[in-house]
């Protein structure tokens, strides 16, 4: 069943030579002609992040001559974005991600409108944002702005054209509460913070965002133009390790929230309660609580008092090979459980990882086997390599 | 046997392993069989009253168990189950280590 986003026939909307000869491709197939060139030119699209899902999303609509594409993004380019985030170069890094886009996807296709919203999508400015647009893109990376765009779409009646990665693995689907299931009908409740690792620690493969934004763009285009089976009710799993694809059914829940006939959620809400985790990630410091931490500079003055400290570092031996302290002993995290008989109580210990987060979930288990004199190293090696010891390198 | 193909976000707490056989004559067995063979795996699929986590999918040759008898729907030899997980992407969390738990 074929489904268009826009119903309008957009007949109005007319092509220039220039326009027609760069859309030739399109013009020749019978599935576009000019008919669906000109539903695309007319379209509105939202980007919701211009990270690795959003830069071959927006990069592949403007090429294909989606006439107005809108972006959202509150960041800065940074080195360790452009190992995925293609629509960024090195000559960008510093720019505002939603300016650097906005310059690629213009330099690709002059023909296009490009909005850029250098902001947060938050539950205050959401629906004002989305409301001038017909579909909307989920390139996020975080659970609160995933649910947050849901509810947009739910409670203004618009695809929400998902995808997500972590390490080799991608999911995609078209949420659209008015023909089938929605994200929240899938995902009633976000999983605890620190139960399931974000890309930021696990890792993402920098095409896999590619392959999944890419798969989005098709689905937009797809839904614009009105062609073939758009992935309503179903959800694709590819697995780029395997080079499989598998695709499993959805349904509509009929206890949703928000898309059920009796919804209990009428208006958006505060996501960052819901989620228990923040929209955006304004630090890269992590830790255990002010009682367990240790900051880099104290545990250097401990260092350099001559105080006698084990200090145990919890990353994974690939982690440890790019980046560690002379003081460290190594005991990944996975292997701590089984070395606690290694811990001496009377020892002083700061354990420490990345950031400080793996650590601090370590410490907790030390703690809870007694050995209660220990901090967390907060912000980790990436701290001490900002502020202690500036020639480390920093991953 | 059943086996259950497992995402790569819980594939640290299964050595690895992509597909795990199972024995059990229903979703819930099946489920129970794997977190025997990988206790850890356990905290990740239930919560503390024993229940299914909200955010775990539990799919059934294609179908999601919700949608059938959930964790009592009858499985055979042939079934291929699946846990699809909820994933968001780049962002590092905060872990809210609440320590007054372990005081």
């Amino acid at each position: 069943m074929s489904i268009e986003v826009n119903p309008l026939p957009a007949e109005d909307v007319q092509l220039t030579n220039d326009e027609i000869i760069r859309y030739s491709r399109h013009l020749i197939m019978p599935e576009v002609t000019l008919s669906g060139q000109r539903k695309l030119k007319n379209a509105k699209v939202l980007c919701v992040g211009t990270g690795g899902l959003g830069s071959p999303v927006a990069l592949y609509l403007a090429a294909a001559g989606v006439g107005n594409i809108g972006m959202v993004d509150y960041d800065i380019v940074e080195a360790n974005n452009l190992q995925r985030q293609i629509i960024h170069g090195t000559s960008t890094i510093g720019k505002l991600k939603v300016e650097s886009a906005k310059d690629r996807l213009l330099d690709i296709n002059p023909h296009i409108n490009i909005t850029v919203h250098n902001n947060l999508f938050t539950s205050q400015n959401a629906l004002e944002l989305a409301d001038p647009y017909d579909l909307i893109i989920d390139g996020t990376d975080n659970f609160p702005t995933r649910y947050l765009v849901n509810d947009v779409c739910v409670l203004q009646n618009k695809p929400n054209v998902y995808g997500s990665i972590f390490r080799f693995e991608g999911q995609v689907s078209v949420f659209w509460a008015e023909h089938g299931p929605c994200y929240r009908c899938l995902f009633p409740e976000p999983p605890p913070p620190g139960l399931v690792p974000s890309c930021a620690e696990g890792g993402v493969l920098g095409i896999l965002p590619g392959t999944i934004g890419t798969m989005q763009a098709t689905e937009a285009i797809k839904l614009i133009v009105g062609i073939g089976e758009p992935l309503i009710g179903k959800l694709l799993l590819y697995d780029a390790l395997a080079m499989s694809v598998d695709t499993v059914r959805l349904k509509k829940s009929p206890d949703c929230v928000i898309c059920s006939s009796q919804p209990t959620i009428t208006e958006l809400i505060d996501y960052e309660q819901f989620c228990g985790m923040p929209l955006h990630d304004q630090t890269d410091e992590e830790g255990a609580g002010d009682e367990w931490d240790i900051t880099v500079s104290q545990l250097n003055d401990k260092f350099n008092a001559g105080d006698k400290i084990r200090l145990i570092d919890v990353r994974e031996d690939f982690e440890w090979d790019i980046v560690h302290l002379p003081q460290a002993e190594l005991i990944p995290m996975g292997d701590l459980p089984g070395r606690l008989s290694e811990f001496n109580t009377t020892d002083e210990h700061v354990i420490m990882c990345r950031t400080g987060g793996r650590s601090a979930q370590m410490l907790q288990l030390l703690v809870s086997a007694g050995i209660t004199k220990v901090k967390n190293l907060k912000g980790g090696i990436r701290a001490w390599a900002t502020e202690i010891d500036t020639e480390l390198p920093i991953y | 046997m059943p086996n259950i193909r497992i995402p790569t976000p819980l594939r640290t707490y299964t050595n690895g392993d992509t597909e795990i056989t199972v024995q059990g004559t229903t979703v819930g067995e099946a489920l129970h069989d794997l977190t025997n063979q990988h206790v850890e795996l356990r905290q990740h699929l239930y919560n503390e009253d024993g229940k299914l986590r909200a955010f775990v999918n539990i799919f059934l040759d294609g179908d999601d168990v919700r949608h059938l008898n959930g964790e009592n729907t009858a499985i055979n030899a042939e079934s291929n189950l699946r846990i699809v997980p909820s994933v968001a992407g780049g962002l590092i969390y905060k872990h809210n280590i609440n320590m007054s738990k372990t005081k």
